[in-house]
């Protein structure tokens, strides 16, 4: 028995000078998801969502003027029609579609910021810090809600409700849950010995967080983003519903909000409600799809499942043919 | 040229039950040395407090009591950010060891800047290169850029030497560092192990269970049963000549091709539950050290100074 172990070159069989050998995929390459049709739907659909909001408000005109053609039926000329006021809802789309996304990635960010920092810097030091975090990591889980976002937009003047009033109190009301998700995987990831082997090189606290542990908790933390951007659209949509949103601000909720007090629905102006209303279901389905893909990354387990499922159809199919 | 003298060391840990509150003693009153160039195998089994001496020495934990002194060769004593250089460790298990998300040479590059030893990104990847040679990886640039789900758990364990070593450690503790591999790798491993303590006169503390890998690789074996040292002394006469009844279980435990064929008597085994970790045997001195009443801590570790005097 030696001692001298070789890793074989890749690629380097038979070949007399065995060339250079690749560099192998770097680190994010194992982050990124497996591209299946229900991730290329997903993002399909978010994807022209945003595209939509982004480009959108600048090809069409002023959400707000008013024709003197009151609930026309989409034509020609104004391709969604108008409002019971005669304003395109074409163009009032476009502008709510990107209030929706403004407030929605906002929330997402600053949930995912509260969360990682309550989650994985509690369970990282442990003791008091950890039962304080935890603490109140519980209590804002216990907290209902939308109740709760009712009562502080209730509570702040309509004069001083800004699109930052919304996000922050959304965002306060929906970190906690990912925060324990956090909590329990840092927990598993900081006992770990690569953790110990780098605290014992002498690393920095700051560092063993930031760069051996959270590497390990990215598809964690874009899974909780994906689903905090989610809620945060939909949350948005029910407080403008009520009349509680952004004052002066425009959302795919504003829009639903004008489109009931107008009675578009008893007057059958379908035009006016649905789009904004399949906006927020499409959205919702294609950050869904695309959260899918994510947890695939977290527990492969799923891919797993997925690769079965079609190895069995396969051989299903080439049994069938043969059979035939 | 590190040595380390360990005092009667001793680790508590507190459990809760239900309302109640119990202390567990994981480690009680060890003593031994580390000198350069010698290897101390620590035996035994599982709760035995092996992992826990090692957490201790590389003060991923703090003792309850007793001290561990880490001295370079002129005397001056390791203290603060140069004892995380000086010694250092390699993990059980290779596969949990490395991060899975950084390169290997992200793993080896990290103590040699933490510590100073390179500067400027050139300068530490020629080193990081060099040091996976020193391990036997090679090609070293391909390994190098390989994250640790690409390799073998030999050329992991390679990877976290070189790690261990890169910072210019003197004392080297192994954490049954071959317990995970495949049989057909643990005696490379344990060979390149011997070899780079001999090249860089490292103090190693080897934690085993396996009794021959400890008489072949180390001077002095200490047999660790329930937190105490049961019984001490130079290799050889550990394993050849065990005076302990836990000693002798564990010889017994080994395969001995001598023994091949032969159904072990129940009398030459001894009864598990009548043993007593109250005393120790010192093949140094010749005789039973009762651990409760030699408080005298010079008695405990005469054996270890002397045998590295003979050597």
């Amino acid at each position: 028995m030696t001692d001298t172990q070789s890793v074989p070159a890749a690629g380097a069989t038979g070949a007399p000078a065995p060339a250079p050998a690749p560099r192998p995929a770097p680190a994010w390459r194992a982050l990124l998801p497996t591209m299946t049709p229900w991730l290329a739907t997903g993002l399909t659909l978010v994807l022209g969502i945003c595209l939509f909001g982004l480009v959108g408000p600048l090809l069409v005109g002023d959400p707000d003027a008013i024709r003197d053609v009151g609930l026309q039926p989409p034509s020609g000329e104004l391709w969604l029609g108008t409002t019971q006021t005669g304003q395109d809802v074409l163009a009032q789309l476009a502008h709510a579609t990107r209030g929706s996304l403004q407030i929605g990635f906002l929330v997402g960010v600053l949930a995912t910021v509260l969360s990682a920092f309550f989650g994985i810097y509690g369970a990282y030091v442990g003791g008091a810090a950890d039962e304080a975090f935890s603490l109140l990591t519980n209590v804002f889980l216990v907290i209902p809600g939308l109740p709760l976002v009712i009562v502080i937009s209730g509570f702040v003047p309509r004069e001083s409700r800004g699109l930052w009033t919304i996000a922050v109190v959304l965002a306060l009301t929906s970190w906690a849950a990912s925060a324990r998700v956090l909590r329990a995987q840092t927990l598993s990831v900081r006992n770990r010995e690569y953790v110990a082997a780098s605290k014992l090189a002498g690393e920095r606290s700051w560092r063993v967080i930031v760069v051996e542990i959270l590497p390990n908790l990215l598809p964690v933390l874009a899974s909780q983003f994906v689903f905090a951007v989610i809620a945060a659209v939909l949350g948005e949509a029910g407080l403008s519903f009520l009349g509680l949103g952004a004052s002066g601000s425009a959302t795919l909720g504003t829009m639903l909000f004008y489109a009931q007090n107008g009675f578009a629905l008893p007057l059958g102006a379908w035009w006016w409600f649905a789009p904004p209303g399949l906006l927020i279901a499409l959205l919702g389905t294609g950050l869904s799809l695309v959260n899918f893909s994510i947890d695939e990354i977290v527990n492969p387990k799923l891919k797993n499942v997925r690769l079965h499922r079609r190895r069995t159809r396969t051989a299903a199919r080439a049994a069938r043919k043969e059979h035939r | 040229m590190t040595s380390v003298s360990v005092t009667n060391l001793t680790k508590e840990y507190s459990l809760r039950e239900g309302l109640r509150r119990r202390t567990l003693r994981a480690v009680d009153r060890v003593s031994f040395d580390l000198l350069p160039r010698r290897t101390v195998a620590l035996v035994g089994e599982s709760g035995s407090g092996k992992s826990t001496i090692a957490k201790l020495l590389t003060r991923l934990e703090e003792p309850t009591s007793g001290a561990v002194d880490v001295a370079l060769a002129d005397g001056t004593p390791v203290r603060g950010s140069m004892y995380r250089r000086q010694v250092q460790m390699v993990f059980q298990d290779p596969f949990a060891s490395l991060n899975p998300f950084h390169s290997v040479e992200h793993h080896v590059a990290r103590p040699l800047l933490l510590h100073r030893r390179t500067s400027g990104a050139q300068q530490t990847r020629e080193r990081v290169l060099q040091m996976l040679e020193r391990v036997n990886l090679t090609p070293a640039d391909v390994v190098a850029a390989r994250r640790p789900h690409e390799l073998s758990g030999g050329q992991r364990q390679r990877v976290a030497i070189a790690r261990a070593l890169a910072p210019g450690a003197g004392v080297l503790i192994a954490d049954e560092p071959v317990s995970m591999l495949d049989v057909s790798i643990r005696l490379g491993v344990l060979n390149l192990m011997a070899r780079l303590q001999r090249e860089e006169d490292l103090a190693v503390l080897y934690i085993t269970h396996d009794l021959a890998t400890a008489r072949h690789f180390s001077d002095e074996i200490l047999v660790l049963y329930r937190g105490r040292v049961v019984e001490r002394g130079p290799a050889d006469a550990v394993i050849l000549d065990p005076h302990h009844d836990y000693t002798k279980l564990l010889a017994l435990a080994a395969p001995d091709p001598e023994r091949l064929g032969k159904v072990v008597s129940g009398e030459a085994a001894p009864d598990r539950a009548a043993i007593d970790n109250s005393v120790c045997y010192d093949h140094h001195l010749g005789a039973w050290i009762d651990i409760d009443t030699a408080a005298d801590t010079a008695a405990q570790r005469a054996g270890a100074p002397r045998a590295a005097a003979g050597a």
